[in-house]
């Protein structure tokens, strides 16, 4: 879809900073997430889980705690059907192991009873016969021959022969001779990294309650997508998807680890066999347990260059696990690597292994995180190598409007050159250091999304209006979509109420991931709202007796169009819904959409380090982020996303790790032990917002939640090498590794 | 074992509930009297989505037993409010986008209540270690430090 250009629009509402309509509720403690809703005769559900990290389950034994006084059902998979499509099979298998358990923490049964106490007694009376099988944890170990098998026949057509029994994907993208690129180069490195897998890290638990009696299902949970979790829960339950409304709850915090389900299957099949409502929480330790990491990996960039900084060709080798199923994370990994440079010889190639760990989940911009790192990491080596400026090499080699991505595509209009732009004017960038201190650059990229989205839009008799959408707001999208409401409409921003609504109540919505709702919901929204200012025309247009062209739409009024129109005083939105039942009825717009034309984003950040040469604990003292927003529709939010996921990402580079030991059992499923960023870890961290219009959304928006997780990695390895005088080629950069560094440097 | 009888003043209300000896102050407060603003993020004491105050300590309520609430003096998020005005923090929270998903704010406005009350003037870095057992995945803490600086020149006068 294209719209008219409009980058010299002036907007009223549109880049303002308003306050958003659910404010109120969750600063008073009254909005309801996923654990905060309860009804009448509700039962509390637990969930038994694996102690080992691979084991056949030979038998489970549940009848002395189907006999507990208060346990009102016990199910396993035993329970379930086993779904022909792979895909959803996989997934119902991570919410309740069949035949084997593949990671430690892997669901194996769940009991509901009347409380709490009840529950969990139950559960130590479930008994299970494992017979433990060997397993495999790391990347690298996983790839071999002779690896353990964590699930046979699982590599698809693309695997070539000769590969490891736990290789279900291989991948390739890129272009050109890479031989003759390489050939040019001045300097060839070549380096091999390391990363760990690291957790969204949500604060609020996976929640959800759960009815099924007579083949009717309600359910209400903390979900990125009502939509999806339907049609998953339904395929798993053997249900119409009709039978079962979904309805979201305020979600606290997701970056894509709520895109999936895990407890919401296993509720509604404990109410089907109860006959009574369930209530699921996960602990913390389930969270970190059985529920999704990113992926971790291992992987090998090569990148030539001549003395004068032209790269030459580029070309990285991605091996990532995504846990014991089937992970296509890699070649989102394997396009994002080379994305930020103008390359004629790029090769990337994907791998992707089975391991015992847990399923992988979506973490904001899947993938894309540690390619990128690698390859940011060896251009500043680069840099390093010959003297040059790191900005400068990357504003030299950026892709361009026009580029041939790196991965296929040709740019459009992107922002690369002008975030680079920014990034080299601002003070940061020359700023002077102190002792210990370094300072780090890198690019990201994300390639956002659109997707299938409804929106309805309402008018009110007194000439509000309300908006009905199918996307969870995960921060702040509410008042970004009422915002573009009232700018199309020409209306106040408080005239306009933007509710989320269930699975009955809207067509089906995309997931709110790839950074789309503001871009797709919004597009959307615009739409709806020129549909339902087209009927206000024309039946403005009865009312004066003129033909509908006759009539404009201006700031929240019908006006003839001109003097050849006739003479008729302007009528207001207000004025026209007050009479809306005299001339045809209710007025509403609406519209459907399978959005594209998302609009790639840029980001470069610029991190000044600290490294204690005494501890080798590294302390972010001054933190800058430049990114792309096409057009900021509510720039707090904005800012918002591009600080939060910067610190996601410091977190992933310096701190947050999974730590598996020798029997495959995570040692730290816990917040003291993975330890997240928390306030007095920080400096502030200032945004940067450019505006280079999306050409595919009417107000020219590009999606931004994602992209700023993406270079912190290389950030803060480049700072610290150029502070410590040491490059880890590994994260996190924990004290320990760096220390160890410093002092084998001497 | 049976029930304990457990009298208590929340912001200001003298209530009684009855709860498990062995139950947490959070579940308390969120399931005997209904008061869900206090959020279970881990259970162990290492998020501060479950914050209160108690007798003019902060404290994570997933730590305390509901038992130990018999005389105490607790204050929660749904407190902090007259009526229908809002606490400078609250509407300061909204005005200046301290809050993505919300899950984290109210036991963040709890702390940074106390802290004002004590410290009336905070530095950057006051602040900053006195909320360091309030985890915030969403913001990066930016805006939440920004957003408590200004309510406390607000409330100061400044």
């Amino acid at each position: 879809m294209n719209f008219p250009a409009k980058t010299k629009r002036d907007f009223k509402v549109v880049g303002t900073r308003v306050a958003r309509p659910d404010g109120v509720d969750k600063v008073t403690g009254r909005a309801l997430y996923g654990a905060d809703f309860s009804v009448p005769g509700m039962l509390v559900g637990r969930i038994l889980r694996s102690p080992h990290a691979h084991a056949r389950i030979r038998n489970i034994d549940a009848s002395r705690a189907e006999a507990l006084a208060g346990v009102k059902a016990v199910v396993t998979a035993a329970d379930f059907g086993v779904p022909e499509d792979a895909a959803l099979r996989d997934i119902q298998d991570n919410c309740m192991a069949r035949e084997k358990a593949l990671y430690h923490g892997h669901a194996v049964a769940a009991v509901a009873a009347k409380d709490a106490e009840t529950a969990k007694a139950a559960l130590k009376l479930i008994e299970v016969d494992y017979e433990v099988l060997p397993h495999v944890t790391d990347v690298d170990a996983a790839m071999a021959a002779d690896a353990p098998v964590v699930q046979e026949g699982r590599a698809d057509e693309t695997v070539p022969e000769g590969s490891g029994p736990n290789v279900t994907m291989y991948t390739e993208f890129g272009h050109g001779d890479l031989e003759a690129g390489f050939a040019k180069a001045d300097l060839v490195l070549e380096r091999s990294f390391k990363t760990e897998a690291t957790h969204q890290g949500y604060i609020e638990p996976h929640a959800c309650l759960a009815t099924l009696t007579g083949g009717r299902g309600e359910l209400w949970c903390t979900t990125q997508g009502q939509y999806l979790v339907r049609e998953l829960c339904a395929g798993i339950l053997g249900m119409e998807a009709s039978q079962l409304r979904v309805t979201a709850s305020e979600i606290g915090g997701g970056f894509g680890g709520k895109t999936t389900v895990f407890i919401e299957p296993v509720a509604l099949a404990l109410s089907r066999k109860s006959g009574r409502p369930v209530k699921i929480v996960m602990t913390r330790s389930e969270i970190f347990c059985a529920t999704g990491p990113t992926i971790s990996s291992s992987m090998d960039v090569k990148i030539g260059i001549t003395r004068d900084g032209r790269i030459t060709a580029g070309e990285a080798t991605l091996r990532y696990q995504g846990g014991a199923f089937p992970c296509e994370t890699v070649s989102m990994g394997a396009q994002a690597a080379f994305a930020a440079y103008d390359l004629e010889a790029v090769r990337t190639y994907g791998w992707n292994a089975l391991t015992n760990r847990p399923k992988e989940a979506a973490y904001r911009a899947p993938g894309a995180p540690v390619s990128i790192y690698a390859v940011e990491s060896v251009v500043d080596e680069l840099c390093q190598e010959f003297g040059l400026d790191p900005l400068e090499i990357r504003l030299r080699n950026a892709a361009r409007d026009g580029t041939k991505a790196s991965y296929g595509p040709t740019f459009d209009q992107i922002g690369l050159v002008a975030t680079l732009e920014a990034a080299k004017a601002h003070p940061h960038y020359t700023a002077p250091l102190g002792e210990n201190q370094g300072r780090g650059l890198s690019c990201g990229f994300w390639f956002n999304f659109g997707g299938n989205t409804c929106v309805s839009l309402n008018l009110n008799n007194d000439g509000t209006v309300g908006i009905t959408e199918g996307n969870p707001d995960i921060g702040g999208s509410r008042a970004s979509i009422s915002m573009m409401a009232a700018e199309e409409l020409g209306i106040p921003y408080d005239k306009v109420r933007t509710v989320i609504t269930d699975t009955n109540s809207l067509g089906h919505n995309d997931v709110t991931d790839g950074s789309r709702v503001t871009f797709a919901v919004g597009l959307a929204t615009i739409e709806a709202a020129r549909a339902a200012i087209k009927v206000m025309c024309a039946r403005v247009a009865k009312i004066w007796g003129i033909d509908e062209e006759a009539v404009v739409w201006e700031d929240g009024h019908a006006k003839p169009s001109g003097p050849n129109a006739g003479d008729f005083d302007p009528m207001s939105i207000e004025e026209i819904a007050a009479i809306a039942s005299e001339t045809g009825g209710p007025i509403a717009g609406h519209h459907e959409v399978n959005a594209e034309g998302a609009g790639v984003s840029f980001g470069v950040h610029l991190a000044d380090v600290e490294v204690d040469p005494e501890t080798g604990a590294t302390k972010v003292v001054r933190y800058t982020v430049f990114q792309d927003a096409g057009k900021a529709v509510h720039p707090d939010y904005v800012e918002g996303q591009m600080q939060g996921g910067s610190v996601q990402g410091i977190g992933w580079a310096l701190n947050e790790e999974y730590i598996y030991d020798e029997d495959g059992r995570l040692q730290n499923a816990g917040f003291l032990d993975y330890r997240i960023p928390v306030a007095s870890d920080l400096p502030m961290i200032e945004p940067v917002i450019l505006e280079i219009p999306n050409p595919g959304h009417p107000y020219g928006v590009r999606g931004v939640g994602e992209t700023s997780i993406v270079p912190p990695l290389a950030a803060l390895s480049n700072a610290v090498s150029r502070a410590a005088g040491i490059r880890l080629h590994e994260l996190p950069m924990s004290p320990p590794k760096i220390l160890k560094a410093m002092m084998s440097k001497g | 074992m049976k029930n304990i009888h457990v009298s208590t003043t929340v912001n200001g209300d003298e209530l009684e509930f009855v709860c498990a000896p062995g139950e947490t102050l959070l579940d308390s407060l969120r399931d005997r009297l209904g008061l869900k603003g206090a959020k279970e993020g881990c259970g162990t004491g290492d998020c501060g989505a479950c914050t209160v105050e108690m007798n003019g300590e902060i404290v994570c309520s997933c730590l305390v037993l509901g038992a130990e609430a018999e005389g105490a003096d607790l204050r929660t998020v749904e407190g902090m409010a007259t009526g229908d005005k809002l606490h400078a923090l609250q509407r300061i929270f909204i005005d200046e986008a301290a809050l993505q998903c919300g899950i984290c704010t109210p036991g963040i406005l709890v702390a940074a209540q106390t802290l004002l009350e004590r410290n009336p003037d905070p530095s950057e870095s006051e602040i900053r270690y006195w909320l360091a057992g309030n985890l915030c995945r969403c913001t990066g803490y930016d805006k939440i430090v920004r957003a408590v600086q200004s309510a406390a020149a607000e409330m100061r006068g400044a």
